[in-house]
Formats: C-alpha cells, sequence, structure tokens
C-alpha cells in the first residue's frame, strides 16, 4: 500500500492504483484517474460510478452483466464509456477495488 | 421424525448425504435427497473424453449406489423451494416439509445466453465439453479432423473448474502431436480474464507453460456473439476472431429452480455466508458446492472442504449453538498438462497458489506449482478415489483448511 495524492488529497492505493478506502474518494479524483485514460467524464459515466460505488458499499459482487443488466448501460454502452477494460476502468475510477468475479 | 433435505445429488449432495448418514441419530431423522438424474457423472472426467483417454463408460454410475440404506433417494423435478414455510415443491405435485434444506443444486452451462452460440454450427462446429453430449460429440469431430483453426473460448466469468480450459489446450497439443497434425492445428486461448489463470502467481507460471507449448492467448476479451455465417466469435468491443473449430466454456447459471424460488443473485447463485456457507437469508438452509455464491473457485475440491464446515455447522444449528466451522474458501486442483505431467495448485480466499510440496511439507509427493509425472499420477489416481472414498464421505487424508505448510513465499 502506498500513499499517493491524486486531485490534491492523499489517498491509499494499491500497487494497480485501485483506491483502498473507498471512502476517500471524490469526484476530482475519479476526474483525474479518468485522465491517465484519456477519458472526459460525462453525467452518463457517473450513473455507472454512483452504481458500482453504491452496489460495493452494499457488499455486492460486480460482474460485466451485471452492469449490464443494471437499467443504466448495457454491456456495449459500458465499453463505449470505458473501453479497454470496462469494469476494471470504472471501477478504477469509482475508487472500489478491482473486481474479483475472477476465481 | 425431523426431516432433512438435500436438493441436488451430484458431488456436493452426494457427499453431505453419506456425512448426515452416519453423523445423526437415524431414529430421529430422516435425510431425503432429490434430483432430476439418476446417472452420477464424474465431471473432471469429461476433459478426458474428446481425446480418447476416457469413453462414455469411465465416467458415469448411477446415483443409486452411493447412497447408504437409510437415505431416501427420490428422482424427481423441483418446481420450487419456499423457504417461508419450510417447504419444496415439486414438479409432479408432491411437496416436501423440512427441518433442515442443504442447497446442492450445481451450476449449468447456458449456451442459449449468447446469440449465435447454439445455431446452425452448434455441435457441427462449435462444441462444448462441460456435458456428456458435447465432449462425445468433439471426440467424434476430433477423430476426423484433419488440422485448422482451433479456439478455446471462456464466455464469461465464474465458471466451472477455472483450470479445465487451460488442461483442455494442453492436452488437444499433446492429442494433435501424437496424430502428427500438430503443425496444421493453430491453437488459441480467449479468455475474459486479463491473464491465463485469475491469480499473478499461477498465471505467470501457465503462461509459460502455453508459450512453451506454443498456444496463443488472447486476453481481455468478452464474448457477445458468435457469427456463424464467418465462422469468429466477437467481443463487446468488436474484435473479430475467426475458429474453424470453437470449443465454448458457455455463461454458466445456477439452476433455474433457484430463480423460480426467488433466492438467487443475477446469475441464479444463492447469496451465501462466504464463512458460515449458511443462507444469508435463512437460518435453516446451507449452500453447498456450486450453486452458492462464495467468491471462490466451482470445483469439486471447494465443495469436499465445504463439506465439512456445512456438517459441523449443521450440527450447531440442529443444537442451536453458535456456529463454529469457518470456511476459507479451499481450493486443490490437478492440472492436467498433456505429456503425462501435471501441475498442483492449493489456495483458497486469501492465498494465491503457491509453489511447494503438498500434502507432506518438504516430502510432497506432488509439487506445487510444478510441471510434473507425479501430479498427472495424482489425477489419474483420483478417479477411484473420487468414487470410492470422496462421495462415500470417507476421510481423505487432506485437511479441509489450507496450509501454509510446505509452500514457499514468492515474490513477483
Amino acid at each position: 500500500m502506498v500513499e499517493k495524492i491524486i486531485a490534491g488529497v492523499t489517498v491509499n492505493v494499491n500497487n494497480e492504483g485501485y483506491l483502498e478506502n473507498p471512502a476517500q474518494w471524490t469526484k476530482d479524483i475519479a476526474l483525474e484517474i479518468a485522465k491517465e485514460y484519456n477519458l472526459t467524464l460525462t453525467e452518463k459515466h457517473f450513473q455507472v460510478i454512483d452504481y458500482l460505488r453504491k452496489a460495493h458499499l452494499n457488499g455486492e459482487t460486480l460482474t460485466m452483466r451485471k452492469v449490464g443488466s443494471s437499467g443504466i448501460v448495457d454491456i456495449k454502452g459500458l465499453y463505449e464509456l470505458f473501453p479497454g477494460g470496462p469494469l476494471k476502468i470504472s471501477s478504477k475510477i469509482a475508487g472500489i477495488p478491482k473486481p474479483t468475479s475472477c476465481v | 421424525m425431523k426431516q432433512i433435505l438435500i436438493l441436488g445429488a451430484g458431488t456436493a449432495g452426494t457427499m453431505m448425504a453419506n456425512k448426515l448418514s452416519k453423523g445423526l441419530d437415524i431414529e430421529e431423522w430422516k435425510i431425503t435427497i432429490v434430483d432430476k438424474d439418476k446417472i452420477h457423472y464424474y465431471q473432471p472426467g469429461l476433459l478426458f473424453i474428446p481425446f480418447d483417454i476416457y469413453k462414455k463408460e469411465d465416467v458415469i454410475k448411477p446415483k443409486a449406489n452411493f447412497f447408504p440404506s437409510n437415505v431416501e433417494f427420490i428422482i424427481t423435478e423441483i418446481s420450487k423451494i419456499l423457504p417461508e414455510e419450510n417447504k419444496v415443491l415439486f414438479t409432479d405435485g408432491k411437496t416436501i416439509k423440512y427441518d433442515f434444506l442443504l442447497i446442492a443444486t450445481g451450476t449449468n452451462v447456458c449456451p442459449e445466453e449468447t446469440p449465435g452460440l447454439k445455431g446452425n454450427l452448434w455441435y457441427k462446429n462449435i462444441f462444448d465439453f462441460y456435458t456428456l453430449n458435447g465432449a462425445l460429440e468433439l471426440q467424434k469431430f476430433f477423430r476426423y479432423w484433419e488440422g485448422g483453426k482451433l479456439v478455446v473460448n471462456i464466455a464469461d466469468m465464474p465458471f466451472k473448474c477455472p483450470v479445465a480450459p487451460i488442461e483442455f489446450v494442453c492436452l488437444a497439443d499433446d492429442f494433435f502431436t501424437k496424430k502428427g497434425i500438430r503443425d496444421k492445428v493453430d491453437i488459441t486461448y480467449v479468455t475474459p480474464l486479463s491473464g491465463a489463470f485469475t491469480k499473478p502467481i499461477a498465471t505467470k507460471m501457465l503462461s509459460e507453460l502455453l508459450e512453451e507449448k506454443n498456444i496463443h492467448v488472447v486476453t481481455d476479451f468478452y464474448l457477445e456473439k458468435v457469427d456463424n455465417e464467418k465462422k469468429t466469435i466477437v467481443s463487446y468491443d468488436g474484435i473479430e476472431i475467426p475458429f474453424d473449430v470453437l470449443t465454448i466454456v458457455p455463461l454458466n447459471k445456477g439452476d433455474e429452480m433457484i430463480a423460480r424460488s426467488g433466492m438467487g443473485d443475477e446469475l441464479n447463485y444463492v447469496p451465501t455466508n462466504k464463512f458460515t456457507l449458511q443462507s444469508d437469508k435463512y437460518q435453516n438452509i446451507f449452500i453447498i458446492g456450486d450453486a452458492a455464491n462464495i467468491p471462490t473457485s466451482k470445483a469439486g475440491s471447494v465443495a469436499h472442504f465445504a463439506s465439512e464446515i456445512v456438517y459441523e455447522n449443521l450440527i450447531c444449528a440442529i443444537e442451536g449453538r453458535t456456529l463454529t466451522a469457518k470456511f476459507d474458501g479451499h481450493a486443490n486442483c490437478y492440472i492436467e498438462t498433456g505429456k503425462g505431467k501435471g501441475v498442483l495448485i492449493d489456495f483458497n480466499y486469501d492465498t494465491e497458489p503457491l509453489p511447494g510440496t503438498f500434502p507432506l511439507p518438504g516430502i510432497g509427493p506432488f509439487g506445487l506449482l510444478k510441471n510434473t509425472k507425479m501430479n498427472h499420477y495424482g489425477k489419474i489416481l483420483f478417479r477411484w478415489i473420487y468414487w470410492h472414498i470422496l462421495l462415500k464421505g470417507k476421510e481423505m487424508p487432506i485437511e479441509s483448511h489450507m496450509t501454509f505448510a510446505g509452500k514457499n513465499k514468492v515474490n513477483i
């Protein structure tokens, strides 16, 4: 675990850059991490981020399929919002741990 | 008399029926197990069928062979569970009231969930090997195939036995080498994960193994559909991979009956306490094996280790005590790598597979995260152990909790 300053806030991140504590997250942190992926966050991005954070705080395990059936965005749309690795990137921007659907 | 009802007579349910019949007072408890199928499949053996190593007869036996006389076995289809009323409805109109319920209804492959997968090419150029039919059809296909592009794809996570597709490509390499056509077969392993396996140290070891065998790996590929005309698999971000033969691990889902009962998550897995294995919602329901939503592998070894925990906690619940046994997510998998060798991995919720020796520290005879002949013998011997020891709930010389003894620390 290392400390990192993102958007002027000191936060704890793991070796892959995921926030260790979702409570340290702010919207500015999201905008800053998104820049690493050349993303400019829109309202739609934040709707997904809100959903991810709420589901995570509820103790739910997040999968692409689950987000795709959330009613907020379908899987194709998720790929358009967060190209590359949608769930991994969106989780990082949302300040929640890397999804562990992989066991 | 009080009633324990077990739903599902696969690996997990059968082990529990045997354990309970030995441990409970049979004057006081009636144990009933139900399943819609009278055949027990040795699922680890399905992998060997496409390569003509096992025959159909090697992997099937009547389920009834594995229950003691004091367990009632009923072949019927479950309509739904009514957890608030402590009863289960069956499609033939019968109902059973229970005091305690064990859900062991497993997970199924659902090829119909991916557009184009169950189209014109199904069982012509597209096969699964998680069902006996799929494995047998693929066996016939491979006998006459003269080469081309073999693509092995995992549709989605989680799926049963996460090492099986890796074993499949290794055995395919071996099979086509022996047939003398390996130079005409292009093998590609396509996964939604970011690496060959889920955990970093094992992924590194397995990636090197696949590279050595000239098996191509495509990662981060999330399957949207199959194009039957073009013979390609297409990802959500528009990447297309052509195939001559596709071996697919379809989307896995828990039993539909779980959805009908309103007791599952979006993939019909039952929300389960990952430590006690009790239902999150109902104190007289426990879940064992693939049917649970716990974050560990869906595999027989996990069900075996979990069976000790479920047994102990069920006894606690019967006696009205606090549940004392705590599951650690222990999994132990033999990975068949072809050419008479195998790799063994041992891990749990918190610890990824590490190198070392197993089960005796420093001695073995099995090598962890090492490709050895002895590990292969372990896998071959396991079929006998499965039918004669494991299903019958007899003692195995392996602890249910994972141990660090014999494991080496690794920095990556």
